[in-house]
């Protein structure tokens, strides 16, 4: 299978008074089309540097990233912007949908912004909800919802566009675990589908869920273990 | 959708953004109420003496219309040569002076316009008819009220009075057939107008065809510079003034208020913008959450720029009629305490409502608002993505 995501001696340091402190520390790896790659390791060893790096919110020291042959680690901001809509889809820790917007209108939301007009975008507002099961509550809005329903629309946001790659960043990390198993679920159903997914956690039962696991440590790669 | 998030975000803090939408609405009354005091005075002064149809007026040289008690001594002639004009189809002279009438209240001194009634242009009649024969006069209601008397009482009046004596010089009966509100007198100045040949009479030999001023009204389509000019040639021991040059001088006299009103107005639009800037930058700060998660969707920074723009904008847009509303009454107010300024005509507008003020205010206040709302908006969508939404996981 091909490589959707190509890293390659990836550096990110960040200034600290005086002093440039490494996030990174020379990260290469690869990721096929349609695996499912969890990041492991302590806090502060540089996961979340490195999803930042692979979404395309955040610019390295040196080295490269690609996503789907694209060279995307110097991208000026516009381009990058246009690719983070079309390529990627995010899901963050804390669900980060608009309370001002239904479940519906938060879906919609990277799909108006891609173009998409209003019966149409409707339609797949509320086929993506049916996907992730909340065909019933997209007139509700995030105060409405519980963690688990929020972060099933944040995951249905996230594939609005079709993206190449979804990244999560600790997507169980609110929720208790029951709803964590049923994000584990609905994760492996989407990998199952077809969708490539890159997730940063401390959670076992995630990772554990995941084809490949990759350990960090100090901002470098110290394993790389494939599920059998 | 940017329409539901910019609504949602001024409806979020419901009691905010309503004490913005007050305090920016004030801040219109006040911009409205400068642009109509910067303007309001020259517009009404120029509609006044649009009014009355004459475009020329003729004053003894180097005085404006009674600025001084000086006369043209051969008024009857140039009358007659103005008359003889094609281009002039009627000449209204008037000879300004004192009448002195014993009343009930005792003497009361009073301002008064000998003129030709036929072809009058210095005030409008309220009751009564014009004094067409020479025992007939007109007053104001200044006058009736300081005299005690009434429509077609008559009385006793002279052009002067001698304190010494105690005795009217120049004395005559009249008869008031009219009331009247003249055009260019202060609201308490008492006045009274009767034909100019009495007045003249009364006044004594030395008024004999004299005048202290001259109106002319222009055949249509005459070009009024070119005939000011024919006249100033003709005539020149007169200052010959049209309404634009009229309007110059008035210019020149009220530049005080002119000056006023721009630095009030800049102050208030300075205001409406530094309430607007800081409201929206409070409400940017507290959502820079939100706008970073935009970002990393994929949302495009002009996207967030207009959305917090919009908020900015609808904020104008509701305070504007507010503002407007609020700026007519403050401005008639103001307007009810300018105009009893001593020797103000009583007709002039400080604050005059024009259409064209309102929406030079409300337009400087919608680019103040858009302005106000473009700098907090583009900051916060330039803010590092990543970083910020660290910043927020961790606070």
């Amino acid at each position: 299978m091909s490589a959707i995501l190509e890293v390659r001696s990836l550096v990110r340091e960040y200034p600290m008074g005086s002093e440039r402190v490494a996030a990174l520390r020379g990260v290469s790896f690869d990721v096929d089309a349609g695996d499912y790659a969890a990041i492991v390791g302590p806090s502060g060893c540089g996961k979340s540097t490195l999803l930042n790096l692979l979404g395309v919110i955040d610019r390295p020291t040196s080295g490269t990233v690609s996503i789907a042959g694209e060279r995307v680690d110097q991208l000026p901001d516009a381009r990058a912007t246009e690719f983070r809509l079309r390529r990627i889809g995010f899901v963050f820790q804390r669900f980060y949908l608009m309370q001002a917007l239904t479940a519906s209108e938060n879906v919609e939301l990277p799909l108006s912004e891609a173009g998409m007009k209003g019966r149409e975008r409707k339609a797949r507002a509320r086929e993506l909800l049916d996907y992730v099961g909340l065909g019933k509550r997209e007139g509700h809005r995030p105060s409405q919802l519980s963690g688990g329903e929020q972060q099933r629309v944040a995951i249905a946001r996230a594939l609005a566009n079709a993206p190449k790659i979804v990244l999560a960043d600790e997507p169980t990390g609110e929720l208790d675990a029951r709803t964590g198993a049923e994000m584990i679920a609905l994760f492996a159903r989407l990998n199952a589908d077809g969708t490539t997914i890159v997730v940063v956690t401390h959670d076992e039962d995630l990772a554990g869920a995941a084809r490949r696991v990759i350990h960090m440590r100090d901002g470098e790669i110290v394993g790389d273990e494939r599920a059998r | 959708m940017i329409v539901t998030l910019a609504a949602a975000s001024l409806l979020r803090h419901r009691a905010r953004t309503a004490l913005a939408i007050l305090g920016v609405a004030v801040s219109a009354a006040m911009l409205l109420d400068m642009v109509m005091l910067s303007s309001g005075m020259r517009v009404s002064f120029g509609s006044l003496l649009q009014k009355q149809g004459f475009q020329l007026r003729l004053a003894p040289k180097g005085t404006l219309p009674f600025d001084t008690e000086a006369t043209i001594s051969d008024g009857d002639s140039l009358v007659a040569g103005l008359r003889a004009r094609p281009e002039i189809r009627a000449v209204s002279p008037v000879l300004g002076g004192q009448l002195h009438i014993v009343s009930p209240k005792g003497i009361i001194a009073s301002s008064a316009l000998g003129v030709v009634p036929a072809v009058e242009g210095d005030y409008e009649m309220v009751a009564g008819h014009q004094p067409i024969s020479p025992e007939e006069m007109v007053a104001n209601d200044a006058l009736l009220a300081a005299t005690g008397l009434r429509l077609g009482d008559t009385l006793r009046a002279g052009a002067g009075y001698d304190t010494q004596l105690r005795a009217l010089t120049g004395e005559r009966r009249l008869r008031i057939v009219g009331r009247v509100r003249f055009v260019y007198m202060a609201r308490e100045q008492k006045g009274a107008a009767l034909p100019i040949e009495s007045f003249r009479a009364m006044q004594g030999s030395d008024a004999n065809g004299r005048i202290s001023l001259a109106m002319v009204r222009l055949a249509p389509g005459t070009d009024i510079e070119a005939e000011r000019a024919a006249i100033e040639r003709l005539f020149k021991r007169v200052n010959v003034i049209s309404i634009a040059e009229a309007l110059k001088q008035v210019d020149e006299r009220r530049s005080y208020f002119t000056q006023l009103a721009v630095i009030l107005g800049a102050v208030s639009l300075v205001v409406g913008f530094l309430l607007v800037t800081t409201l929206v930058t409070v409400s940017v700060n507290e959502r820079i959450g939100e706008i970073a998660v935009m970002r990393a969707i994929g949302v495009r920074r002009w996207r967030i720029v207009a959305q917090i723009v919009l908020e900015a904008a609808a904020m104008m847009l509701v305070a504007s009629p507010l503002g407007l509303v609020l700026g007519l009454v403050t401005a008639r107010y103001l307007n009810s305490i300018l105009a009893n300024f001593p020797g103000m005509p009583e007709r002039i507008d400080f604050f005059l409502f024009q259409p064209s003020a309102a929406w030079t205010a409300l337009g400087l206040l919608a680019l103040a608002g858009v302005l106000a709302g473009i700098y907090p908006s583009w900051r916060s969508a330039s803010l590092p993505i990543a970083m910020t939404l660290r910043r927020e996981a961790v606070g």
